[in-house]
């Protein structure tokens, strides 16, 4: 590796080529016995197959068919998610904010990425972005206009901005025209878009799962 | 810290650009780094608080300059050489110098699953009953700490009115830099878009703000 990049200040490391740098910040703690790279494995697998927005996607479609379920996670999110098995880091404290035709919910954080992982899973780049996190509070409609929602004026819109330990979880509206679909059939409606705030359940005739 | 992370209200950073079947990882080395934050966070010697201040420590240009996972590989560079895990000589050469840091048992594995479902949970049991109910005006104090903060600068100053109170949360402010929890309560403030924007946002707009009660003052 080259130690070109190191300088005195230890806050001030760029790295010139990150994956060398990590590969040998690995090797060294490893070789310290900081680190198994086994747990590393095990913590890359959570989050690229077992936690990510379908756990959400269930959650909303358990308050769409559930009305007291609903009613529970309004008022205490956290124990509303945990039973259907969902908490833990990034999730311990947990709200979740009901979308309406009068209100409409956005959800950023704009001092770091603070985001749902038990819901979720780990954010997009976008949700990262010195962009978002700038706009989403000073101008959450030009926003949501490149995504292309376009959220009626008569629209009240509250933007949610993670400042603490809490973690946000947006309830987007139920679809028209799903009233016989199942649980699972809705889930599968309920993007990751929606639940941040930048998007809207998919029509059931275009059904797919961002 | 008045840092360049505290980025709510700036204009300039261009427009969002949402990747269509993103992956949940760009790079196998962002997986390595991700993960190495993690499982080096869970020996405890530092807190979420104390990791995201080492972060906003990154010269300003350079934190613009640098990807996500750069910078979080720039922050836990800075806790392991702070914390004794590694010497700037070990980090500099990738090769362990002798008589390192024994003692410590690294992650297993097969703790990986209750690591993640335990969490850190920043609640704390309430010892005296909150200042303020909800509904009840409140002003975000004008405070400018050069150390670690979660008071957005855009609403110090402003008026605001509690929405609805969490309960009692460890406080940013002491914890990031190893100065104690005290814990207090946490409320959910509710600023009028006007309020923080002027008379062009958008009248029945709201930004909802976590400010823990140190924040506020009565208005």
């Amino acid at each position: 590796m080259t130690t070109s990049d190191s300088d005195d200040d230890h806050d001030h490391r760029i790295p010139s080529d990150p994956a060398l740098r990590v590969m040998a910040l690995e090797s060294l703690l490893v070789e310290k016995g900081l680190i198994d790279p086994a747990a590393l494995d095990a913590l890359v697998d959570a989050y690229e197959h077992r936690i990510g927005p379908h756990n959400g996607a269930r959650v909303v479609a358990r308050a769409w068919t559930d009305p007291e379920y609903k009613q529970r996670l309004l008022a205490d999110a956290t124990a509303a998610i945990a039973e259907l098995g969902y908490g833990g880091l990034q999730g311990e404290h947990v709200v979740a904010v009901e979308n309406t035709p009068a209100v409409h919910n956005l959800v950023v954080c704009t001092l770091c990425s603070c985001y749902p992982y038990p819901l979720l899973g780990l954010p997009p780049v976008w949700y990262k972005s010195a962009a978002y996190r700038s706009r989403a509070v000073i101008d959450p409609r030009g926003v949501l206009r490149e995504f292309g929602l376009d959220v009626a004026a008569e629209t009240r819109i509250s933007v949610w901005d993670s400042t603490a330990e809490v973690r946000y979880l947006v309830l987007p509206q139920r679809p028209n025209g799903t009233h016989d679909m199942t649980e699972e059939q809705l889930a599968a409606l309920v993007t990751r878009d929606a639940m941040i705030g930048v998007g809207v359940a998919h029509a059931p005739t275009s059904a797919g799962r961002r | 810290m008045n840092g360049i992370h505290d980025m709510g209200g700036m204009h300039g950073f261009g427009p969002i650009e949402p990747e269509p079947d993103e992956p949940v990882f760009h790079h196998r080395w962002e997986e390595r780094a991700f993960a190495l934050v993690r499982a080096m966070g869970a020996f405890g010697r530092w807190n979420i608080d104390a990791s995201r201040y080492q972060r906003e420590l990154i010269p300003a240009a350079d934190q613009l300059r640098m990807s996500y996972y750069e910078r979080w590989l720039a922050g836990l560079s800075g806790l392991l050489v702070r914390h004794g895990f590694v010497t700037e000589a070990e980090l500099a050469s990738g090769k362990a110098l002798p008589g390192a840091a024994p003692g410590h048992v690294a992650l297993p594995a097969a703790d990986v699953p209750a690591f993640i479902a335990r969490g850190a949970p920043a609640s704390r049991a309430a010892t005296r009953p909150p200042r303020w109910r909800a509904g009840q005006r409140v002003r975000a104090r004008n405070l400018n700490p050069a150390g670690h903060t979660r008071l957005p600068r855009y609403v110090r100053g402003r008026r605001g009115t509690v929405d609805r109170i969490h309960g009692v949360f460890v406080f940013p402010d002491t914890h990031a830099h190893f100065r104690g929890e005290a814990p207090q309560p946490l409320y959910s403030v509710r600023f009028e878009a006007r309020e923080l924007w002027g008379d062009e946002a958008a009248a029945a707009d709201a930004v909802y703000v976590d400010l823990w009660e140190d924040y506020l003052d009565a208005e």
